[in-house]
């Protein structure tokens, strides 16, 4: 028996790339799918890259397939937002070497902003997408998803789920191969849309996608699972494992590949069953295809349509199947209400904390984005107004200022939109689709404030390199991207940089900035936390002759920081050093 | 090389809670790995991302001849390893009736608490000991650092645990061998060794 591996989703993704011969792979960070090219990138002989976010790296890849190399482009379900320019116009123009787009989406919203399926974007593209429901899926099926790719010119989704990704399972691997390149060779009228050759291409996509729908119907990895009773669960993915579990014994018909849908297949298998069910997480994409069938299947009306699936949720949707079968559900200890909730804060040091709390106390009106300092939303800091994706803070910015100038009037110049809205973003989120914000506010007249927040690395996902560390995926050295010259050649003439742990020069510049009419950047520079190797730093400390336990430091919510029978105190081990507290004291009783 | 497949045998689970960073991943993934050396089928789930930010994490194993659910369904955990009391308080529910809680005992304040805005339960441990009367809870951190490393306290943990699985003493430590870092593994050895010693001693 050759040896199995117990792997995540991810790693058994990047490896079935390689061993399919992959060479290229290319993806932004985003949770749940960042160790995807994490693992990849180790691999010996292929090429990895942070590209600088989702389009930019779904176009590479699409490029090294024109190159003739099996490629691979991985991202988060709102990535493939960001990359829909290009995936909808790439099955046009199909493949040379292998591409298969891997989507995580994230039901449940562990670490995302919306809990979108993605299903949809395969069908609305024409694309083929194969749903892994474990580790050993997700290796198999990926592996097949380059032969498909290059068998039949397409691009390939491969659609993932956080409980598929960061799930770990047993799996056994199949012989590598190695992958010739396909020699280059211009094909002008199949790789140039212009509507003349996008005109051709169209009917060809769907000619391709009933040669699928045929694929659909034989796919080997749709599994017919004949149990005992007269009803049947249509499901696919990770809500496959949690029927097995809810209902044991129930006859499953497990969609592996489900764009396009084997629609002969489920007549035909759902024909013999009395009550037809469909399970599966979020919205009701089987669901839909299955009724069109005429099969009247039971689904979203009883299965959650928001949030993750369980076993307990699932056999709570159907009880009558659940009895059917026999098995009692556990009974199991109440849960215990009261407990203080436990939400994720920014560390002891963070460098986003001393701006954050600058700004709030600014009374500034603050667009924020997506990052570590997304959290200082929370009480007590309560530092962010609006946010809604990648890179938005700079243009709701611009148009709130805007809006706030026709409420008010030119005339009140303490309360001009320019005077109190400021954008903030990291330095990741500036690379991935700030820049053009920024040309938004210069080119058409913003006087608001941006504030980067350059911590030099992209921290929420797990430290990725980016356009400014001067470090690529595969450790080596790189340029980077001067942020301070690119917003002067931008149209930004103010332009400042300033020390995020010293907190009167980022009050002052602050001040300064959002009262100057005309466009300001201010760079809060300092790196992660989390990423100082030189952790010799002393602890600041209370003294008790000086501090009357007001509770102002306590609204910089650090997790050093903490009031026990009414006494402020810091925790020793907890405290970095940063001194921003020592900062806010107004009776200096804060201490090194 | 794993050993020969188990066959025949019904999936059982452990839930991991603690607080994120304190190492509740890799205590799973220790577990994990000495569950398949012994030759079970293995399924984990683990949080990634926001949640690893001082928020509540949870980690799952399940182990048998065949999982299918990477999930622990609510009561049918058959030990709940926490590292920290709120954090066990919080998940009970995944216990089968007679689980066992293995706890560390260790506060840490979320920030509510930090704050004052609300009270950290004073009675944890006794409310954990009077919900599930199988608990053993123990000053891991203080165990671990007697064994060289106070982060090793997850795997104090994993030592007590270790009594309630079939898996072999040696199948533990290849896996803390080929999981831990090598500066790290003599101390996590001890605090194994430490851990499983206890549950030895008051079994």
């Amino acid at each position: 028996m050759p040896e199995k591996k117990l792997m995540t989703g991810n790693e058994a993704v990047a490896l079935a790339a390689f061993h399919s011969g992959a060479l290229f792979a290319s993806a932004y960070p985003g949770t749940p799918s960042t160790e995807i090219l994490e693992s990849f990138s180790r691999f010996d002989g292929v090429y990895a890259e942070w590209a600088p976010n989702e389009k930019v790296a779904l176009e590479a890849a699409v490029g090294a397939s024109i190159g003739g190399v099996r490629s691979l482009a991985a991202m988060k379900h709102v990535g493939l937002n960001v990359a829909a320019d290009p995936w909808f116009t790439l099955p046009y123009i199909g493949v040379s070497g292998g591409l298969v787009v891997v989507n995580a989406d994230d039901p449940g919203m562990h670490s995302s902003q919306n809990e979108q399926d993605n299903r949809y974007y395969a069908k609305a593209a024409k694309v083929p997408m194969l749903e892994p429901a474990d580790s050993q899926e997700a290796y198999e099926l990926t592996r097949e998803a380059y032969r498909m790719s290059e068998r039949h010119d397409t691009p390939v989704m491969l659609r993932l789920t956080t409980r598929v990704c960061h799930s770990r399972g047993l799996v056994e691997t199949s012989e590598p191969e190695t992958h010739a390149r396909v020699p280059y060779e211009k094909d002008e009228v199949k790789r140039v849309m212009i509507p003349g050759h996008a005109r051709l291409r169209h009917p060809v996509m769907v000619e391709r996608l009933a040669e699928l729908e045929e694929l659909s119907n034989d796919f080997p990895w749709q599994r017919e699972e004949r149990g005992a009773g007269d009803a049947v669960v249509v499901t696919s993915g990770v809500a496959y494992q949690y029927v097995k579990e809810a209902f044991p014994g129930v006859s499953i018909l497990k969609l592996a590949m489900t764009n396009p849908l084997p629609r002969r297949l489920i007549t035909e298998f759902c024909e013999q069953y009395k009550d037809v069910y469909v399970v599966e997480e979020l919205e009701p994409y089987l669901e839909e295809t299955v009724a069109s069938l005429g099969l009247y299947p039971k689904g979203k009306e009883w299965v959650p349509r928001v949030g993750e699936l369980n076993v307990d949720n699932v056999r709570q949707s159907f009880p009558e199947l659940a009895a059917s079968t026999g098995v009692e559900a556990p009974v199991h200890l109440a849960h215990v209400e009261g407990l203080p909730p436990r939400p994720p804060i920014l560390c002891a040091g963070c460098p986003h904390r001393g701006i954050m709390y600058a700004l709030a106390r600014q009374k500034a009106i603050i667009a924020g984005d997506i990052g570590c300092y997304t959290l200082s939303v929370l009480p007590p800091l309560s530092a962010h107004d609006c946010q809604v994706c990648m890179g938005a803070s700079i243009t709701m910015g611009h148009g709130l200022e805007k809006a706030l100038e026709m409420e008010e009037g030119e005339s009140e110049a303490d309360s001009k939109g320019s005077h109190r809205v400021v954008s903030v973003l990291g330095d990741s989120t500036f690379f991935h689709s700030g820049v053009t914000g920024l040309m938004e506010m210069a080119y058409n007249r913003g006087r608001y404030t941006v504030v980067i927040l350059d911590n030099r690395t992209t921290a929420m996902t797990g430290f990725q390199d980016h356009p400014g560390t001067g470090v690529t995926l595969q450790r080596e050295e790189t340029s980077s991207v001067n942020i301070e010259m690119l917003a002067r050649a931008i149209g930004i003439e103010n332009v400042r940089v300033v020390d995020p742990y010293d907190l009167d020069e980022c009050r002052k510049v602050l001040d300064e900035e959002m009262k100057r009419d005309a466009p300001s950047v201010v760079i809060s520079r300092r790196a992660c936390v989390l990423r100082v190797k030189d952790k010799d730093r002393t602890a600041y400390a209370v003294s008790r002759e000086e501090c009357n336990d007001c509770g102002l430091c306590m609204r910089l919510a650090c997790p050093a920081l903490v009031k026990r029978d009414g006494e402020v105190m810091i925790l020793e081990d907890a405290c970095t050093g940063c001194g921003v507290c020592a900062q806010v004291c107004k009776r200096e009783a804060i201490k090194v | 090389m794993n050993k020969k497949a188990i066959e025949g045998e019904a999936t059982r689970s452990v839930v991991l809670a603690g607080v994120g960073g304190q190492g509740t991943i890799l205590a799973a993934n220790l577990l994990a790995s000495a569950l398949v050396e012994h030759g079970y089928d293995v399924k984990t789930s683990e949080v990634h991302g926001m949640a690893q930010r001082g928020g509540s994490v949870i980690s799952m194993v399940r182990f048998g001849s065949a999982v299918a659910s990477p999930l622990v369904p609510y009561g049918e955990a058959e030990a709940l390893v926490a590292t920290e009391l709120l954090e066990t308080l919080r998940n009970l529910e995944f216990l089968a009736p007679g689980g066992r809680v293995i706890a560390s005992r260790t506060r840490v304040d979320p920030l509510p608490v930090l704050q004052g805005a609300v009270e950290y339960p004073a009675d944890a441990e006794e409310r954990i000991s009077s919900i599930a009367p199988e608990s053993i809870i123990v000053d891991a951190a203080a165990i671990a650092a007697d064994a060289g490393d106070a982060r090793a306290a997850n795997t104090v943990l994993l030592g007590i645990l270790s009594l309630m699985l079939p898996v072999g003493e040696d199948e533990w430590l290849a896996a803390i061998e080929s999981l831990v870092k090598a500066k790290a593994v003599e101390a996590n050895r001890k605090a194994f060794l430490a851990g499983r010693r206890l549950a030895e001693e008051s079994a």
